[in-house]
């Protein structure tokens, strides 16, 4: 496993996307610092950004590579290897190559502007940390798709929709829901439905270590109850963990039985 | 007949020269408490006390003297009553360190009070932990300057006031520090009076209270962590200047709430990381000119009933919601001001924006509707109904327009 996870992730180092990729990054980093001249703006800025640019490269990286490197596939699955070992091997290779492009495209623009001696640095990588984790589930769930789907425009279709689900739509319906109900006491419902989604849970991990939760008045105030303390945290750690080991599960599970 | 006059009058001033003698007051003096001190002053006298530790409560002033203390002797009242109760006009107290001031559920127990008195001066003065600090009622012509007031409050409904004034007018509140009492500044029919260069923080109620207190003028006074910030209600022509509000927050939290405000003048303030910025309710006629608001949660709040406010070159930066509205119809003036969040361009170089900007978002709409939707704040879902609303607005007062953003902030004071 380690040897296909060191093959996709050279493979991929040695792509032009990922330079791209993380040239945009380093890009944005310096562009953000250099009209910002301030940390703490700029990561409020990056907030926005990561949260909705990293699912989507994550899912469309995610499906071309999958279908790209499909002859490739196949010939490995001819060789003596665990089948599991090789889908969770190129898994883990692409979420690493896209996750280090975003650490060290964004890390060296804000280690250049004296990130150690602003006291943003914890929000900093909390940021880092959380668009990291965004990378692993958007590739889980985009492998999940191309597995199912042989034919390529339904893989990209529904790996676009995916992502606009979770980046748009779910907050739509919740938006909706929330307004037809709010007659009744909604914290609690909101709470929930936040947890369903990892964009949203990201959002809000990463408003309330900002701290501006304060200024969000008494809603606000319930919200940093539960995600301020370090059990909050904690639990959202573990519920992001669990959104890329479930469909890494089903990306197990889904190889061993596919007929190639 | 002039000249007699003159001298005369230059006679009785030499007379009062003679007769004002210094009293002192100290463990190995004539005097060694300050109530047999003031049983003997006359009028006009002087009485010194030096540094050390009096145990001593309800002393009545009834006659026009100076008490000023030497490196602040302590005035313990052993949690018994009020320390100075001032019934006379014409009284100078300063430098004195007054602690234990007796809590009550009954009476306004105060370290000086006075009462129906005219022309006074409390200064250089210490509180520690006093239940009301300095309570002034039916006084005229005074200065409170330079006190330090320190509370240890916890419940508003066992704890008192900083400074409060009851009907009273021409008082002037100068420098002074004011830490976690229940209101730090409580104003309540006091007119023509003003506070400057007062800081009042950690107060669990407001930092300063106005009620029905017309014609007042408050400048450079910072107002930080309090309770619920600062409230001007049922007052009208308030002059409030450069000021600082900031850090007041909390579920019920204002920099400045306004109720009821007719004819105000809000003018250089600065407004940063509070909840709400302003929230104003039932006000007309406010001005706000040249106000910063930085970062808050909600820059300025407006409820029911305001009309005719203008709100000109002010700073709008980084804030979740610049204004927001409740309702469809808008009777504000918004004019040149600088958002932070404009996004139009200027094609003649004229430092004002070419389209008009809105400043209320579906967004706030929907939260104030709704508080619980506050947690979609920062999506991408959000964002794109904002800007549908901006290009067609459905539900946010459709003549709300800055018609003349500027396109750099109104002198950039940071």
């Amino acid at each position: 496993m380690i040897k296909i996870l060191k093959y996709s992730f050279y493979d991929l180092m040695r792509s032009r996307w990922s330079y791209i990729y993380f040239l945009f990054y380093l890009a944005l980093g310096f562009i953000l610092l250099f009209l910002n001249q301030d940390v703490s703006k700029a990561v409020i800025t990056l907030l926005n950004i990561i949260i909705v640019l990293t699912p989507l490269i994550g899912t469309l990286f995610g499906v071309m590579y999958f279908y790209n490197s499909k002859e490739f596939t196949e010939l490995l699955l001819a060789q003596p290897i665990k089948r599991s070992n090789i889908f969770v091997g190129q898994y883990l290779g692409i979420s690493l190559s896209l996750s280090l492009s975003l650490v060290v495209g964004l890390g060296i623009p804000f280690l250049a502007y004296g990130l150690f001696q602003s006291a943003e640095i914890f929000n900093f990588f909390s940021l880092l940390l959380i668009g990291a984790m965004l990378s692993f589930i958007f590739v889980a769930l985009a492998f999940n798709l191309a597995l199912y789907f042989d034919d390529k425009i339904k893989g990209f279709g529904l790996a676009i929709i995916t992502w606009l689900f979770f980046a748009v739509i779910y907050d739509g319906l919740f938006l909706i829901t929330m307004l037809m109900f709010d007659d009744y006491p909604l914290d609690k419902f909101a709470l929930g439905a936040t947890i369903f989604n990892p964009i949203d849970l990201s959002r809000i991990l990463i408003i309330l270590k900002l701290d501006i939760s304060a200024l969000l008045g008494y809603t606000g105030a319930v919200f940093q109850d539960f995600f301020g303390t370090s059990f909050g945290l904690f639990f959202s750690l573990v519920l992001l963990s669990l959104w890329i080991i479930l469909p890494l599960l089903l990306i197990v599970v889904k190889s061993k039985r596919k007929d190639f | 007949m002039i000249k007699q006059l003159f001298f005369t009058a230059l006679l009785l001033f030499a007379f009062t020269e003679l007769t004002a003698k210094q009293i002192k007051v100290c463990k190995s003096c004539g005097y060694t408490s300050i109530k047999e001190a003031i049983a003997a002053a006359e009028n006009g006298d002087e009485i010194i006390v030096e540094a050390g530790i009096y145990q001593e409560y309800d002393l009545r002033i009834e006659k026009p003297i100076k008490l000023i203390g030497i490196d602040h002797p302590t005035i313990d009242a052993m949690e018994k009553g009020y320390i100075f109760e001032v019934l006379s006009d014409s009284v100078t107290i300063s430098g004195f360190k007054l602690i234990n001031v007796g809590k009550s559920y009954t009476s306004d127990y105060a370290a000086i009070h006075t009462y129906r008195i005219d022309n006074f001066v409390i200064e250089n003065n210490i509180f520690i932990n006093p239940f009301f600090a300095i309570l002034i009622e039916k006084s005229h012509n005074g200065i409170i300057s330079k006190n330090i007031i320190k509370g240890n409050a916890v419940h508003e409904h066992n704890s008192g006031n900083g400074i409060h004034l009851w009907h009273a007018s021409k008082i002037e509140v100068n420098d002074n520090i004011i830490e976690q009492m229940r209101d730090g500044i409580y104003f309540e029919f006091a007119k023509h009076s003003s506070i400057s260069g007062n800081k009042s923080r950690r107060n669990i109620r407001y930092g300063l209270h106005f009620m029905f207190s017309n014609d007042d003028r408050y400048e450079n006074n910072m107002f930080e962590n309090n309770g619920a910030g600062v409230a001007v209600m049922f007052s009208k022509r308030i002059y409030m200047r450069k000021n600082i509000f900031r850090l007041n927050w909390g579920t019920a939290s204002y920099g400045l709430l306004l109720k009821e405000i007719y004819d105000a003048d809000i003018i250089d303030n600065i407004f940063e990381q509070n909840t709400i910025g302003v929230n104003a309710e039932g006000s007309n006629r406010v001005v706000f000119e040249n106000n910063n608001f930085k970062s808050n949660g909600w820059a300025i709040k407006f409820l029911g009933a305001c009309y005719g406010n203008k709100l000109m070159r002010n700073n709008f930066m980084h804030n979740a919601f610049d204004i927001s509205y409740n309702g469809r119809i808008n009777g504000n003036i918004f004019d040149k001001n600088y958002w932070s969040e404009y996004t139009g361009y200027d094609l003649n170089k004229d430092n004002i924006g070419d389209i008009p900007y809105r400043p209320v978002k579906l967004f706030s709409y929907v939260v104030n509707r709704t508080p619980e939707t506050i947690i979609l704040l920062r999506s991408l879902f959000v964002d794109i109904i904002n800007f549908s609303e901006k290009v067609s607005p459905v539900f946010t007062p459709d003549n709300l327009k800055d018609f003349n953003p500027l396109m750099k902030p109104v002198n950039d004071r940071n």
